[in-house]
Parts: structure tokens; C-alpha cells; sequence
């Protein structure tokens, strides 16, 4: 049985991608044969983020209409085994995605037997973000500390609820929020909005809070999932959410500011 | 350290001020989510009759629609011109 992973949020550079590079490459690090594909059709990014965009031959619309086999189009990475990206269309042809198209590719990647299969939306409530969380079993619903983040987050919440297969089945998507570039020091400051406030204002369960880092920028540039940096804070805390989607308990960590040692204090 | 704390202290507000308000601005958008299809309509239509008899500008008409046990309330809650005298 596959799962098919919506990773969402309604306003636009939260994170989705960031996240989805990290999360499929998690999966596939712990075994699990793992397809990402990118639904931002003419915003083609995650290749980037995957360091695979040289090897970008057919993409997902491709596919769609047949102009290429699943097999062809699927980019094998390289560093992580297991792993596999579809890229979008570059195409300007916004109604390209459609709902029997991409319920055909994604029933393909059923048949292929892959364990997951993570859906990178793009920002927005158009035609993207909806085929992207149309026939997801889970949600990861990506928000930042901000108020039109928190918002935007409530109406996709929304949307899964009701625009999804799942909802139209009667059955519901599983939500889970995860906080990106999370700041302790601006929210201990009053200046950010804190976990608990926003997992008040939004009551979905939290799989993870990821800090604001340096780091991803530098995974970014270099096209390496931040994930596979296990020295950064924000590696290693995609790394305690992927295995609490596995089901695993871990503790939430990088939600205090770091205490400076007496030295540190004086000298910086 | 007083100086510092009196400088915190401006701060301190932005983060609740933003958890106030989104509070409001969601539960508003979430009645209107779970309402009737009909609601925005439902809503145009009234603006255009008040608009014969009175000039009125969008927030000052609130329609409302609350899910209850037994029965749904449908709220309207408008705002007129301030009276000249
Ligand atoms: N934890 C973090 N710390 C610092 N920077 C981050 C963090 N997460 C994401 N960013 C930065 O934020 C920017 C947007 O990230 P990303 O492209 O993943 O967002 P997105 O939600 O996919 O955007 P879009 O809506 O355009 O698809 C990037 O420059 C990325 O490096
Ligand atoms: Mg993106």
C-alpha cells in the first residue's frame, strides 16, 4: 500500500519544498522506495533543491500526456537510494495538471509498489495546490510564525477537508502541522508567534517545529537536502519529524533559546 | 537592566496582538467555510437592496451563519450611516 503525502500551505516560500526534499529523502535514508514529485508546473524548483536539474529529461505533464513512460520520466537519485523525482512542466499551460492525469500516475507509482509518495504544492489555492492534495492520504501542512502564513494554513485546512478524494469519500485527509523557520530568541522576545499559539488558533496535531537555519540555504546552493547535514539544527529536526510520521516518539527539540556558557556570554 | 526591560516591553504586544487578531479574522473565515454555498450570494443581494434606500459600504453589513443543535441562525448585522443633524 502506498501513502501519498500532500506537503501544503497556501501562501507561497513557507517552505513546501524545503520540506518535501527533506521529508522524501528521510523516508528513503530508513528503506522505504519514495517518489517526490513536483506539482509548481512552470515554477519547476525541487530539482534544484535535489541537485538533479541536469538530468531533467521528461517531467510530470510529460507523462501526463503521454509523450513519456513513467519509468523514463522518474530521475533516479544519486545520492540516496530508494529516491526518485518527478519533475514539473516548464510549460505555461496552467490546466495541464488534470484530475485523471494525475490520478493515472499516481495509481502507476501504486502498481510500482512505492511506499510513499510526496506531493510538493505549490503555493496558492488554484488548479496546482488542488490536483497536489487531491488524492492524499496525509497532509503536511507547512506554516510559518507569521499571520498571513497561520491564515493561509487555516483555508487549506479547509480545502483538505472538503476538496479532496478523502472528503468526498466521507473519510478525511490526516493533518499534520509542521512550524517552519522557527525562531526561539524573537519568540521568547514577544515578537513571533509561538508554537502554542499557533497550534491553538489552528488545533491540528504537531509533527514537528523546524528553526530558522542557516543551513538550508547552504543545502540550497549546494542541491543536497538540508536532511543529509547531520551537524545542523535544521537537519536534524526534519529528521526528529520524518520519524515521528513513522510513528516514532521523539521529543520536540530547538524550541528554547540556546543558553550561552559564561564564556560565550562574555566573548560572543 | 531597566532600560533593557523597558525596551522588551514594547515588543511584548506584536506576537499577542497577532494571536488576537488571527483568532478573529479565522473564526469569522471558518463560519463562512462551514455555512451554506448561498452565503456570499446571500450576502451580495442584501448589500444591493439597502443600497436603494441607504449608501452603505461592504463592512458595514455582517451576515453571520452559526450552526446550532437543534436549528442554524442566519445573523445579519448592519451597520447605517451615521445620522446628520
Ligand atoms: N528553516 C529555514 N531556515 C531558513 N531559511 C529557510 C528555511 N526553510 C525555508 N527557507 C528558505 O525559504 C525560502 C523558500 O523556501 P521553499 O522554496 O522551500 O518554499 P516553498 O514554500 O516551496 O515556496 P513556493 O511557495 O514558492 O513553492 C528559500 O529561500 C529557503 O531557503
Ligand atoms: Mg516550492
Amino acid at each position: 500500500m502506498s501513502r501519498i503525502v500532500v506537503v501544503t500551505s497556501g501562501k507561497g516560500g513557507v517552505g513546501k519544498t524545503t520540506t518535501s526534499a527533506a521529508f522524501a529523502t528521510g523516508l528513503a535514508l530508513r528503506g522505504y522506495k519514495t517518489a517526490v514529485i513536483d506539482f509548481d508546473v512552470g515554477l519547476r524548483n525541487l530539482d534544484l533543491i535535489m541537485g538533479c536539474e541536469r538530468r531533467v529529461v521528461y517531467d510530470f505533464v510529460n507523462v501526463i500526456n503521454g509523450e513519456a513512460s513513467l519509468k523514463q520520466a522518474l530521475i533516479r537519485d544519486k545520492r540516496t537510494e530508494n529516491l526518485h523525482v518527478l519533475p514539473a512542466s516548464q510549460t505555461r499551460d496552467k490546466d495541464a495538471l488534470t484530475k485523471e492525469g494525475v490520478g493515472k500516475v499516481i495509481n502507476d507509482l501504486r502498481e510500482d509498489h512505492f511506499d510513499f509518495v510526496v506531493c510538493d504544492s505549490p503555493a496558492g489555492i488554484e488548479r496546482g495546490a488542488h490536483m497536489a492534495m487531491y488524492f492524499a492520504d496525509d497532509a503536511i501542512v507547512v506554516t510559518n510564525p507569521e499571520v498571513s502564513s497561520v491564515r493561509d494554513s487555516d483555508r487549506i485546512l479547509g480545502l483538505l477537508q472538503s476538496k479532496t478524494q478523502k472528503a468526498e469519500q466521507g473519510d478525511s485527509v490526516r493533518e499534520h502541522l509542521l512550524i517552519t523557520r522557527y525562531s526561539p530568541s524573537r519568540v521568547e522576545a514577544g515578537e513571533m508567534l509561538g508554537m502554542e499559539d499557533i497550534l491553538e488558533i489552528l488545533a491540528v496535531p504537531l509533527i514537528g517545529v523546524i528553526p530558522e537555519s542557516q543551513s538550508v540555504l547552504q543545502a540550497s546552493n549546494s542541491g543536497s537536502p538540508v536532511i543529509l547535514d547531520k551537524a545542523s539544527d535544521a537537519g536534524q529536526a526534519y529528521d526528529d519529524f520524518v520519524r515521528r510520521f513513522l510513528g516514532e516518539t521523539v521529543p520536540h527539540r530547538f524550541l528554547d533559546v540556546e543558553k550561552k556558557g559564561f564564556f560565550k556570554r562574555l566573548f560572543g | 537592566m531597566a532600560w533593557f526591560d523597558y525596551f522588551r516591553q514594547g515588543k511584548q504586544g506584536s506576537a499577542k496582538l497577532a494571536k488576537e487578531r488571527l483568532q478573529i479574522v479565522i473564526a469569522h473565515e471558518r463560519i463562512d467555510r462551514n455555512g451554506p454555498e448561498y452565503l456570499p450570494q446571500l450576502r451580495r443581494d442584501i448589500m444591493s437592496v439597502i443600497r436603494k434606500y441607504v449608501p452603505i459600504t461592504e463592512e458595514q453589513v455582517n451576515v453571520q451563519f452559526e450552526k446550532g443543535t437543534d436549528y442554524d441562525v442566519l445573523e445579519l448585522n448592519i451597520a447605517l450611516p451615521e445620522r446628520e443633524h
